[in-house]
């Protein structure tokens, strides 16, 4: 999880240009606000991931950049194009439906050839196109089938393809992988980020499924009830979340909380002190934020500097094979505990009593 | 049910059912002979609809098809004994050529009509929440709660030139409008008595095509029209088919309205075979005539499967 980034090789850097912009846009549909006040820029080349719970607006917002919604109030560019009130045929952007919407009586050829068609490109342009198109998804040979009697990540790869050969300037996704198996879905990601790595198209994904937007992109926009609540790079979004929420809905987390009792300490709800700058004024009911990777169980013992600690009781174990996740219950609360499942470490016991503690550098903390 | 034979030992506690040791055992035979009963079902089932068919269709069409072999004698009885074909001759004749024709272009016409009216209004109705669409289908179907005959009446009412569409007309000083006991007329009143069975299967088949293929169409850069030519209408043929049969069919075979909204000048085959059988007499005419129109319809229907049936 932490440290990639000596072992990947870096994202080119997105370019100055702005891809879409969206200034303060509002959806309203009757009484509901689907999206609420949001504004924020996608920079060209970017792979940009919309994330959030159900209904938080997400998929609203990328429907009106593919103009199949018109926002309610606000403004909304493509390329500083305003485009807020086209009909989504005289977009520059294509889009990857959630359920691909192929069109079953056509097919695999004519299903991609349609943007094509619609667009009056000479026949043999098409030829040529969706050739290229279905060899970059590596469906060369599936040309003359239906889409009917394509597995559902054949289907995906077609309804990419699709969109890819029309050569938009933007990309939407919609929760492409959700209807995919865990292993498809896995790769698929690689795939995609490759891809959009080697075409240098900006790519916009929505999806819900938080390991997935840390995985692929450049910049994650969390949302919730329609509100734009951080728009950070995976690891901002990870190690330094905004509020509450961002930090509970990305990854795993242990929320504890207490309040800013001076400049560098906070003071947690049983009294332990821990040194964390805040730089929020004294009395601040906070949380601090403790990833169960961060945290250590060790028997009781003293604490070392650099650290803090709290005691517990291991209340349950579970097994998820490539780590353990313990529940220790400290005086008022519990906190998972995770451990790399490896073969010289000792499995604690429910009812151990133990101490967990973590590098006061490896937590952060946010305003309730 | 007597026990033959004590149960075997091993067996568990003695139950309430019929102790045959064997009896609930599966085999081959057994599964051949369930087989064997569901299809029997089945047959038995259909029987009472086939038996039906049978007797009030199959059974007349052959005996119309025996009387239009026949001969009409002097007293304007039919006489079976000599089969030939003279009745068929009539329809070389101009008058009943004429006929014919007429009906089957109106017969078109009002096909063509309906399709035009039902499809844009069964798309918005499969575009409305759940509550519109039920509301608004009942709406679709209340004409069939009053009586046929009526209706068209009321429409000859409406279309007579004391009647209000015309007095509008004059009002503005158009003059009268004489729509009554014109083709048009009988036009207007097969299309609105056919209406609904063009609306309903068409909305049926449309309500069935995902929406989202709309959109992705939008979005691959398609105009309104072309997403309608290229992705609801192939996609929405089985409705298509199915509304034109049940409108065509019985438009050609119409009696009740262009008797009644189209007047003598405006004859169609529906009230030209009624003719024959009723006035002149001339059963084995009015036989061939009928025949005539049945095999046409069947020609219809087969085609119109042909070119959509497999997803019907």
């Amino acid at each position: 999880m932490t440290d990639l980034a000596d072992t990947e090789p870096t994202a080119p850097a997105p370019t100055a240009a702005t891809a879409v912009g969206i200034s303060n846009i509002t959806k309203r549909f009757g009484d509901v606000v689907a999206v609420d006040d949001v504004s924020l820029d996608i920079a060209d080349g970017e792979f940009f991931a919309m994330l959030g719970p159900s209904g938080c607006g997400k998929t609203t917002t990328l429907r009106m950049i593919a103009g199949l919604e018109f926002p309610t109030q606000g403004s909304l560019t493509i390329f500083g194009q305003e485009v807020g009130t086209l009909p989504p045929n005289k977009r520059p952007v294509n889009t990857v439906f959630q359920n691909y919407a192929l069109f079953p009586h056509l097919n695999i050829f004519d299903n991609v050839a349609f943007g094509l068609k619609m667009q009056k490109v000479p026949k043999r342009e098409i030829g040529t196109r969706v050739g290229e198109a279905l060899e970059l998804v590596r469906l060369g040979h599936m040309a003359m089938r239906s889409p009917t009697q394509l597995s559902g990540g054949q289907q995906q790869r077609i309804a990419l393809a699709r969109a890819l050969v029309n050569s938009p300037k933007v990309l939407l996704l919609d929760e492409p992988l959700g209807a995919l198996d865990l292993k498809l879905r896995e790769q698929m990601q690689g795939e995609l980020k490759d891809l959009q790595r080697s075409l240098g198209i900006t790519f916009v994904f929505v999806t819900h499924d938080q390991e997935e937007a840390l995985t692929m992109s450049d910049r994650i926009a969390v949302m919730d009830e329609g509100r734009l609540l951080q728009v950070d790079p995976p690891e901002a979004i990870y190690e330094r979340p905004v509020n509450r929420f961002v930090a509970d809905f990305i990854g795993q987390t242990n929320l504890l909380r207490g309040t800013v009792e001076d400049h560098d300490v906070v003071c947690l709800a049983n009294g332990a002190r821990v040194p964390l700058a805040t730089g929020l004024p004294k009395g601040t009911e906070v949380s601090v934020i403790l990833r169960p990777e961060r945290a250590s169980i060790t028997e009781r013992s003293q604490t070392p500097p650099g650290r803090s600690a709290v005691d517990g009781v291991i209340e349950g174990a579970t097994y998820l094979g490539n780590a353990i996740v313990y529940r220790v219950a400290i005086d008022w609360m519990e906190i998972d505990v995770r451990e790399e499942n490896r073969p010289d470490a000792r499995r604690h016991q429910r009812g151990d009593e133990v101490t967990v503690s973590w590098d006061d550098r490896a937590v952060a903390v946010v305003a309730e | 049910m007597t026990v033959t034979e004590a149960p075997p030992p091993s067996s568990g506690p003695t139950t309430a059912v019929a102790d045959d040791g064997d009896a609930a055992v599966a085999t081959p035979e057994f599964e051949a002979a369930a087989e064997k009963a569901k299809s029997r079902r089945g047959f038995l089932i259909a029987l009472p609809a086939y038996a039906y068919l049978v007797i009030f269709f199959a059974v007349p069409l052959v005996i119309v098809m025996i009387y239009s072999f026949g001969t009409r004698n002097r007293f304007g009885d039919t006489e079976l004994s000599g089969w030939n074909l003279d009745a068929y001759r009539k329809l070389t004749e101009p008058l009943v050529r004429d006929i014919l024709f007429r009906s089957l272009w109106l017969a078109i016409l009002t096909t063509l009509i309906c399709l035009v009216v039902a499809y844009p209004f069964a798309y918005f109705l499969a575009t409305r929440t759940p509550m519109v669409r039920n509301l608004m289908l009942v709406f679709v179907m209340i004409p069939f709660w009053s009586n046929f005959l009526v209706r068209n009446f009321a429409w000859r009412v409406l279309l007579g030139t004391d009647g209000p569409f015309s007095r509008m007309t004059e009002a503005i000083g158009l003059g009268e409008t004489r729509i009554l006991f014109t083709p048009t007329a009988v036009v207007l009143g097969l299309v609105y008595g056919f209406l609904p069975f063009m609306i309903l299967p068409l909305y049926a088949s449309i309500e069935r095509i995902d929406l989202g293929l709309v959109e992705a169409s939008r979005d691959l850069y398609a105009s309104g029209w072309q997403t309608f030519r290229r992705v609801l209408l192939p996609l929405s043929m089985p409705g298509v088919i199915a509304g034109s049969i049940l409108v065509f069919v019985p438009s050609l075979g119409a009696y009740v309205t262009p008797e009644i909204l189209g007047g003598a000048k405006t004859t169609l085959m529906g009230s030209y075979i009624v003719t024959q059988f009723l006035t002149a007499r001339n059963w084995p005419v009015g036989a061939s005539l009928s025949f005539t129109l049945t095999v046409i319809m069947l020609f219809a229907t087969i085609l119109y499967f042909r070119k959509g049936g497999r997803t019907l």
